[in-house]
């Protein structure tokens, strides 16, 4: 599906995309995953996934993007994403109140420092780039419903 | 006493933007309610919101508006020049002046008028672990307004899947 050369862009895009789509997503999962010791965070980083797929997307044409992501999924992930949030949100009532810091703080500069915050990043990147590319998918796939 | 002021005129303009036959006239009323609540938000110290609630209505209102007029309106612009000249020159000196006199009233860079944020600048490494300062405002001393935002994109979401829907089955 991915060589049919009917659907998408031209040739020199699609090799283009092969070669940039993964370092894009890569580059969103390190912002999420740094959000706490370096600019950038769940929100930011949550954009630039969210940008990898509807590259896919716009190069390969939107079976390819469906296929890998499909609108099922997408509203699952960000549904699980907003309860990995509000899960954390609850969690800090193990500590007395909500949103506690619970874990431990380790050392600052660390990647496994600063408690719950990796973890909100986590649930909010899922949250943002799976609901940001869930919001084009519907654009572009819902359109023709009528 | 404003406030109440405030609330009462809300009211009343909601009242009226609901019972009004007239489209337009109801738009305006909305308008009217958008604005009021605007001023609220001044009267209760929170200008940031104030600001945000000015743009969202004027661009609700513009919106709004233009869906309820079918006919383009008449844009009359020949022969007045001069007059368009000196009222764009005029709004241009008000705003100027204004500017002006909001930018005197800055506080320096690094020293911010509201103590809380002497505190986080301090505290925030030795509180949070996390060595971005703004990542540990937003997800630790006031990730509950972090959990609204996430909120309004839930349902932002949610809202376009709902209004892009496939119809039901009917074959």
């Amino acid at each position: 599906m991915i060589n049919n050369s009917k659907t998408g862009m031209t040739l020199i895009v699609k090799t283009i995309t092969r070669l940039t789509v993964g370092l894009i997503l890569l580059f969103g999962i390190y912002i999420i995953l740094h959000g706490h010791v370096s600019p950038g965070g769940g929100f930011a980083g949550g954009v630039i996934v969210a940008l990898s797929f509807v590259h896919l997307m716009l190069a390969f044409g939107k079976d390819v993007a469906v296929a890998k992501v499909s609108k099922n999924m997408a509203s699952n992930l960000e549904s699980i994403g907003a309860m990995m949030f509000l899960l954390i949100a609850l969690s800090g009532f193990l500590g007395g109140s909500f949103f506690l810091n619970v874990l431990a703080k380790g050392s600052p500069f660390d990647l496994l420092s600063a408690g719950t915050i990796p973890l909100s990043n986590i649930a909010i990147g899922i949250k943002v780039g799976v609901g940001l590319f869930a919001i084009f998918l519907a654009l572009v796939v819902l359109e023709r419903a009528k | 006493m404003e406030l109440h002021i405030l609330l009462i005129f809300m009211i009343f303009a909601a009242i009226i933007a609901i019972e009004e036959k007239d489209l337009l006239s109801s738009v305006i009323a909305v308008g009217a309610v958008g604005f009021a609540l605007c001023l609220a938000f001044l009267i209760l110290k929170a200008p940031d919101l104030a600001i945000t609630q000015l743009v969202v209505e004027i661009l609700c209102l513009i919106i709004l508006i233009r869906a309820t007029i079918n006919k383009d309106l008449p844009l009359v612009i020949e022969g007045r020049w001069i007059f368009n000249t000196f009222s764009t020159l005029g709004f241009i000196a008000v705003f100027l002046l204004f500017a002006w006199l909001a930018l005197k009233e800055l506080p320096g860079f690094g020293e911010p008028i509201m103590a809380v944020v002497k505190k986080y600048l301090q505290e925030s490494v030795s509180k949070t672990g996390s060595v971005n300062i703004v990542t540990a405002v937003i997800l630790d001393f006031r990730a509950y307004d972090t959990l609204g935002e996430a909120t309004v994109l839930f349902t932002a979401v949610i809202g376009i899947m709902a209004i892009l829907r496939r119809p039901g089955r009917k074959k």
